[in-house]
């Protein structure tokens, strides 16, 4: 028999704040992330648009030999993880004692490859580059860090999934656990967030140019948007299996009802709509659960034009006359790329057991497409008890997750 | 530089950089037991004092240069060739 898989523990760093409460705050009283740096702009961006958040100080909660293999995106993920294993009341001699699995959501590591290529070309000499530059610089350095830092000894991989990494992490481990394979696995994703990792993106013009109203940037679903805002941190959610976590008097948190997934096979930037529906559809399907029992569902929209208009067809065309509240966390948050599908599990978790959807910032006329769809611009304080959270990525990957209430 | 004064620098860099008490440095200690090195941290002291004093421990002299006492004849003489 299947086994069921439940969320035990959520941490969370983020532009919204540095753990759950300072972002169930956020989320509740409609706070955007979202800065123009001028960092950017003096390196030739064309838009300087960003989310902000600290890189964390990890002195004296790890060794410096722990640091040194750390970029950003790992810190950001350590200090979600430790939030998350407090919350799941998992201690270190728990770790050292049972088999926990990890997988992560990572797609990049800018920062560091530029500076250790910056260090070939201005010093010739590679030794100069350190001992951390090879760890640091690896898509998989989140994961081999946290792994090695938390005596993890269960699976340890790094999904790279473009902006849907953080969900298919989640879904990989929940297809683990259903299949008994691991008990329990941390389950998140990771974003860097300094200018190498994005200049290339901004050079697609990808990006929205609001520079002048750096909150009004990010509109989702909103007829004048007019591109994403890149933005980061990290997610840790810890997944277990039920009759596991009862076990052992966890705090279970909520279900993991499906996994949806499928492939465009297509453009490697457009989306299209049958890919993302058929994502949905397969989630719906494995999830077992009727349309009419999702309360609200978390849009990937990250405020492109086709992006949005595309996931606003695919949702309505699944859902027809069923109109569940739709909003996009990134319009507080900007787009968290590889973090995005852990965080807006969290995101949405945190509404589902404070009774809210947030608002979705700067809703203020629809499309045509959008207008289809129950998109609340104001906080709306309501009840519900499952959701549906989209990621979509560059290459055309897409992943669904249905969360139930418990 | 007087000797004195790159021992001095030598300790503070080598303090600052893995994170030890200055006072826990002394000339007839060993360097990786003191500093807690491993393979891969020694690299970054063998940078650290490339990167503070352009002199380049290699080859042989990794090996050879084992307390603090080696390590400052060794980067006075290579400094005052």
């Amino acid at each position: 028999m299947e086994k069921r898989v439940v969320i035990t523990g959520m941490g969370i760093y983020s532009c919204l704040g540095k753990n759950l409460d300072e972002v169930k705050n956020s989320l509740y009283n409609g706070v955007s992330g979202i800065v123009l740096d001028p960092v950017r702009k003096e390196l030739g961006f064309r838009s300087g648009l960003t989310s902000k958040l600290d890189v964390p100080d990890l002195k004296g909660q790890l060794s410096r030999a722990q640091r040194v293999f750390m970029p950003e995106q790992a810190k950001y993920a350590y200090v979600a993880t430790v939030e998350a294993l407090n919350n799941a009341k998992i201690d270190q001699d728990y770790l050292d004692a049972n088999s926990v699995g990890l997988l992560y959501g990572n797609d990049s590591s800018a920062e560091p490859v530029y500076k250790s290529v910056e260090t070939m070309f201005k010093k010739k000499n590679t030794t100069l580059i350190g001992s951390g530059g090879i760890f640091q610089s690896m898509n998989s350095t989140v994961t081999m860090n946290l792994g090695c830092i938390f005596h993890l000894r269960g699976i340890n991989l790094t999904i790279s999934g473009a902006c849907a990494s953080g969900s298919h992490a989640i879904g990989l481990g929940s297809l683990l656990i259903r299949n008994g394979l691991e008990d329990m696995v941390v389950c998140g994703g990771a974003q860097e967030v300094n200018p190498y990792a994005v200049g290339s993106f901004d050079g697609i013009s990808a990006f929205s140019t609001r520079e002048d109203a750096p909150t009004k940037a990010s509109r989702p679903f909103d007829r004048d948007r007019d591109g994403l805002v890149p933005g980061g941190g990290a997610a840790t959610v810890i997944i277990e299996e039920y009759e596991h976590a009862v076990k052992r008097g966890a705090n279970i948190i909520a279900e993991i009802k499906g996994w949806g997934f499928s492939s465009n096979g297509d453009h490697i930037s457009s989306p299209n709509v049958a890919g993302p529906a058929k994502s949905l559809e397969n989630c719906l399907r494995l999830s077992n659960v009727d349309i009419k029992e999702i309360g609200y569902i978390n849009a990937h929209a990250t405020s492109t034009h086709i992006g949005d208009m595309n996931e606003a067809k695919a949702i309505s065309q699944i859902f027809g006359d069923c109109r569940p509240y739709v909003t996009s966390t990134k319009s507080q948050t900007g787009h968290e790329m590889w973090m995005a599908g852990a965080s807006e599990v969290i995101y949405s978790t945190l509404m589902m057991k404070n009774n809210f959807v947030a608002a979705n910032l700067n809703f203020e006329n629809p499309d045509e497409d959008s207008a289809k769809l129950n998109i609340p611009g104001q906080r709306v304080d309501a009840h519900f008890d499952m959701f549906l959270s989209n990621s979509f990525g560059f290459g055309g990957t897409n992943s669904t997750l249905i969360v139930k209430n418990l | 530089m007087e000797k004195n004064e790159l021992i001095a620098k030598i300790n503070s860099v080598l303090a600052n950089e893995f994170e030890v008490e200055e006072t826990e440095i002394a000339p007839e200690k060993e360097i990786k037991a003191t500093l807690q090195l491993d393979s891969l941290s020694l690299v970054d002291m063998i940078a650290v004092i490339e990167e503070e004093f352009g002199v380049e421990i290699k080859g042989q002299s990794v090996a050879q240069v084992k307390t603090f006492q080696n390590l400052y004849d060794f980067v006075y003489e290579k400094t005052n060739a």
